[in-house]
């Protein structure tokens, strides 16, 4: 066997078996993501839902719910994170426990509540003093910790709605990021224009799905 | 227990970039080639428009022999290693790296080849910057071009020529060789913010020109063009328009029917006779060992693993590795000076979400010896270069020029007006060889099959530093030319792990300072070719892809032509 029919064999099995996973999971896979509103409570799966309440409430700090719109709460930034440290952030999962209930720790040692109960300008100044590295109680220190927390967030709040966050697109519209097209047109690249917003997963389109499969295996 | 296969002609290890080039020459002159790759045939359906896949989490991570032999680095030999990255640079597949590779196809400027004889000639021997081993090519640009031109057209390059047979064209590189044609394509299209950047340039008297690349900007041979949607940069092509050695070089030698492609092949050793020629390669596959034999070997891999497969073959003729009996593997490292650039704030969007990194401006009137070093503190300059392709991750995680904090209501309403108002560079500076930047093997860090992984011990030296400083200066000129309100000057990091990496097997004449001679072949086991940047001795100031691939058909036509004097 050629390595050409080698690759082609490969593919053709796959597709077939892709098909009917696909049907189940184009329905649910964006399903994940249409339901912003449930409970976060309900949903978490890696956290604890003491370390999912402190996450939250930190999530929610970095990225606020307010003028300028929807934050990470209603982008389910927690939920990504939580979903990943099950799967690829796992190697992190330890990192989250030390680091949630130091945090948790901390607000009970200057503020006397746990961090979730706090007032948010209460709950700013804790982040700052993580975020610049002074705060005991963090291994190796509380500004690692921060970055941590920041990137995922970041993440959670702007990645594809398939991984369960940037729910109902909430992050890219924050930043004007028109959304995924398959085919850019000159117009799209000019200054000035304002390509109209998408509202796409990178899995709703079919010739992607394959990875979806992969995923799910 | 080791299964022994049948001989071959020829045997290339690692089917990508290179090896993926020199495969259609060889199998078109009728040798029978195996071709032993480490990853496995991808497909377009692998090519989803996803950042936090392919630029956060390093895709694709599955099977990737590259991700469990991550070299380490540390700055010099007494400081501890640096924190190890977690994702290799380049990726294991039918056609390697090229598959996800920004696929800027520059030709090396005439000056790279003699940099040592041309900065003596002008500028006196003094200023060859202290320390360096730096060599001229055993040939010049000339020497080279049939090949560039070769493979620009094997692959499918789009670009704009500067220089055709010596008659000037100023919508292209004025800077650039001799070349005997205009390339494939057309160059890419142009955008709003790519415009605005090249009419500054032009202001300021400089020479802007689009960047030629392994993309196709119009139909070419059965490939779509590019469709500009704004996830080329470490993801592949979803309808076929990067050209990549996967869809052009390797399956037109697989048209030959002479190309056995043996995917999922981890090789491990090349194997040596008693006279200290190669005879073949040891590779696992699913768990079996197999031997093939093989009349010539190519090391075609990446020069961190080109440089280490060698270290690892040991043998009675070659004790301290193959080919390294004059202690020249690993020598004369270089990886290129990318970083110290600089990003810049604009007043209003620059609508650059899509796109692609190949999709650009570039000025190399401060390139190379492109302009007097005599009153300057360095040598070498470095080539500007400004793009589209915009993530949302990325662009929410800009930098906030000191106007805003990093987090909070502040902050998101900052990245709420500016996230599409922001832009970076990609700075190619002259990188030289230094006799304290090398590559060995690591004293403890191993893979899972319990082999050393390659250690890399480098900084950047003065010129190094100076020439990111000049070349930062000129960055930030162009940028507020064009209308930039803010500019931040990026630190040059050091020299870990990079997708440019050059050297370890260095080519030229004098078998005591290099390894392989003008043809690619080792000075010492005389039918082992090395194909790839490994073999390069500078830097210049551009993308080293389109050189190593020129170099490996040149490599793959000298074993042609002498086919009977080389192999055994």
């Amino acid at each position: 066997m050629t390595a050409e029919n080698e690759a082609t064999g490969h593919n053709v099995s796959r597709r077939e078996l892709l098909k009917r996973v696909i049907l189940g999971a184009a329905t649910v896979v964006p399903a994940s993501f249409v339901t912003g509103a449930t409970s976060a409570q309900e949903s978490f799966e890696t956290l604890t839902s003491a370390e999912a309440a402190t996450l939250e409430a930190i999530v929610a700090r970095l990225i606020p719910t307010d003028e300028n719109g929807p934050g990470a709460t209603e982008a389910r930034a927690a939920y990504y994170i939580d979903r990943a440290l099950g799967d690829a952030l796992a190697p992190s999962r330890e990192a989250y426990s030390a680091g949630l209930a130091a945090v948790d720790a901390l607000a009970r040692r200057t503020k006397n509540a746990a961090f979730a109960r706090l007032a948010p300008q209460e709950q700013d100044d804790i982040l700052r003093e993580m975020e610049s590295g002074n705060t005991e109680g963090f291994t190796p220190n509380s500004s690692t910790f921060f970055e941590l927390v920041r990137t995922h967030t970041l993440e959670g709040t702007f990645c594809d709605p398939h991984y369960g966050g940037n729910a109902s697109f909430v992050g890219w519209d924050l930043i004007g990021y028109p959304g995924i097209r398959i085919v850019v047109t000159a117009d799209h690249q000019r200054l000035g224009q304002s390509p109209r917003p998408l509202h796409r997963s990178a899995y709703d389109f079919e010739r992607f799905v394959k990875e979806v499969l992969r995923r799910d295996r | 227990m080791t299964v022994r296969l049948e001989k071959t002609d020829v045997v290339i290890v690692g089917l990508g970039a290179v090896g993926g080039v020199a495969a259609l020459p060889l199998t078109t002159a009728g040798l029978e080639v195996t071709a032993l790759e480490a990853g496995t045939w991808l497909s377009r359906a692998d090519f989803a428009p996803d950042e936090l896949r392919n630029n956060v989490r390093g895709w694709p991570r599955s099977a990737q022999k590259a991700n469990k032999e991550i070299p380490v680095h540390r700055p010099n030999a007494s400081a501890p290693d640096s924190p190890r990255q977690s994702v290799h640079p380049m990726m294991n597949a039918v056609g390697g790296t090229s598959l996800h590779y920004w696929g800027l196809s520059f030709r090396l400027n005439p000056w790279d080849f003699k940099v040592a004889s041309e900065t003596r000639r002008r500028y006196g021997a003094s200023r060859i910057p202290k320390g360096s081993t730096v060599e001229d090519w055993p040939f010049d640009l000339a020497e080279l071009e049939p090949y560039y031109d070769h493979t620009e057209y094997a692959l499918g390059i789009s670009g704009q020529a500067g220089n055709i047979r010596g008659k000037i064209d100023a919508r292209g590189n004025i800077f650039e060789g001799p070349r005997q044609r205009a390339y494939p394509m057309p160059p890419l299209r142009g955008t709003g913010f790519t415009d605005l950047m090249a009419s500054a340039a032009r202001r300021l008297d400089w020479h802007p020109f689009p960047g030629p690349a392994a993309v196709n900007s119009e139909p070419y041979e059965n490939r779509a063009a590019c469709v500009y949607h704004g996830f080329c940069s470490r993801g592949g092509c979803h309808v076929g328009a990067k050209s990549s050695t996967a869809v052009s070089t390797i399956p037109k030698a697989q048209a030959t029917g002479h190309l056995n492609v043996v995917t999922e092949a981890h090789v491990i050793e090349i194997s040596v006779n008693d006279d200290g020629g190669v005879n073949g390669v040891t590779y696992l596959k699913n768990g079996e060992s197999y031997f093939q034999p093989a009349g010539v070997v190519l090391l075609a891999t990446y020069t961190y693993e080109n440089v280490r497969t060698l270290l690892l073959s040991k043998s009675k003729a070659y004790p301290n590795g193959l080919s390294n009996n004059h202690g020249q593997v690993g020598k004369h490292y270089l990886s290129h000076n990318t970083g110290a650039g600089v990003l810049a704030l604009f007043p209003s969007s620059l609508n650059t979400w899509y796109g692609l990194p190949a999709q650009g401006i570039a000025v190399d009137n401060w390139a190379d010896d492109n302009f007097d070093h005599a009153d300057l503190d360095f040598i070498g300059g470095g080539n500007l270069w400004v793009y589209t392709e915009r993530h949302p991750i990325a662009a929410a995680k800009m930098n906030t020029f000191g106007r805003a904090p990093r987090w909070g209501s502040r902050w998101k309403a900052f990245i709420k007006e500016n996230a599409d108002r922001w832009t970076g560079s990609y700075l190619q500076k002259t990188t030289f060889p230094y006799e304290e930047n090398y590559l060995d093997l690591h004293p403890t860090v191993q893979d899972p099959l319990g082999f050393p992984v390659c250690r890399i011990t480098a900084d950047f030296k003065d010129n190094e530093k100076r020439a990111a400083a000049f070349i930062q200066d000129k960055m930030v000129q162009w940028f507020k030319e064009a209308g930039a309100i803010e500019t931040v000057r990026q630190s040059i990091g050091t020299m870990g792990p990079t997708t440019h990496a050059y050297g370890g097997t260095r080519m030229g004449d004098n078998a005591d300072t290099n390894v392989v001679d003008r043809w690619g072949f080792s000075h010492e086991a005389p039918n082992l070719g090395i194909l790839g940047a490994s073999v390069m001795g500078t830097s210049g100031a551009h993308n080293p892809t389109l050189t190593a691939q020129a170099l490996a058909w040149r490599t793959a036509a000298h074993l042609i032509g002498n086919w009977r004097t080389i192999s055994s």
